[in-house]
């Protein structure tokens, strides 16, 4: 944002209301063009598919946390749903507050991230390149929590070949939608396979 | 654009990302029970979309040019073999990540 000449609390505002990364970043390219509000709908409408997903994963585990759960909903990135969906919450601790810190502490950390960044984004002078990568290996590991927690890697697998596969035939910047639905068709055909054998633990 | 019409945009990014986390708990509410198939689908989507998201990471890797999608093939045999041995998620994504830095930024 500060290299493309917005103030810093441009990218403050926009972490704390809309809190999904990869659509802020299209919202900067939105705010530089033309006013085209159903487009900029659209496109968001479009990149963020993917919670429908998170939301029908987490009906069961969001289910009972009383006036937390609007908040939860509404900061369900995908940081927030990969950590509450995998984590191993102590029997001890009430899980509502468990689930309610991690989005919170996710919020903040991606608020105060892009606040300091639109600050002193120009004054950063050693060489970050490569640091994005850490977004790859938190999925990766969390991928591979999952791999270790289940009985059998059929989704795990599907998730990842059918993605694989979009992504050669309708390349990076299209290829999310059909795969989605690449997966949802595969898992709704294994139906009958992976509840038998009972997929989950 | 102006001010309003910015704010107009941004409001409309709000909305629709506020619309895609809300509706299936809308659709579904905790009240009435969940249809069969959506409970199968929220058990076994994660696996899935766990894949998704890694390949969504590496989406403008490409193995045709440049490094040829070398270092990040090697900084993530580095963050499973870190992660298999010591089994400690933070270490794992730092150790990846410095990985993958020191490949970038000195080796290719």
């Amino acid at each position: 944002m500060h290299v493309s000449g917005f103030c810093f609390w441009y990218p403050m505002l926009m972490s704390l209301t809309i809190f999904a990364g990869s659509v802020e970043f299209v919202t900067v390219r939105m705010l530089l063009g033309a006013f085209h509000p159903v487009q900029a709908l659209a496109m968001t409408l479009m990149i963020n598919a993917r919670h429908l997903f998170y939301g029908i994963s987490m009906l069961d585990k969001y289910r009972g946390t009383g006036w937390k759960k609007f908040y939860l909903i509404f900061g369900m990135c995908d940081e927030s749903f990969s950590i509450n969906y995998t984590a191993q919450i102590p029997k001890e601790i009430d899980s509502s507050w468990f689930l309610f810190f991690v989005t919170l502490l996710n919020h903040l950390y991606w608020v105060s991230g892009a606040t300091l960044g639109g600050i002193f984004g120009s004054w950063i002078h050693f060489n970050t390149e490569g640091l994005e990568f850490v977004m790859t290996a938190m999925f990766v590991v969390i991928f591979m929590e999952q791999w270790m927690k289940e009985k059998r890697h059929i989704s795990a697998v599907a998730g990842l070949g059918v993605s694989l596969l979009c992504l050669l035939v309708f390349g990076p910047d299209r290829f999310i939608i059909p795969a989605m639905f690449g997966i949802l068709a595969l898992l709704t055909l294994l139906r009958g396979t992976l509840e038998k054998g009972g997929q989950q633990l | 654009m102006t001010i309003f019409q910015q704010l107009v945009t941004i409001g409309m990014v709000i909305f629709g990302t506020v619309l895609t986390r809300f509706l299936p708990f809308l659709v579904f509410p905790a009240g009435k029970p969940t249809p069969r198939y959506i409970q199968y689908l929220g058990r076994v989507l994660p696996s899935a979309v766990f894949g998704l998201l890694v390949v969504c990471c590496l989406k403008n890797v490409s193995i045709f040019t440049g490094s040829r999608g070398i270092p990040e093939l090697l900084a993530i045999i580095f963050v499973v073999a870190l992660h298999v041995w010591k089994r400690q998620m933070l270490l794992s994504i730092a150790g990846g990540t410095v990985c993958y830095m020191l490949l970038v930024q000195y080796v290719f």
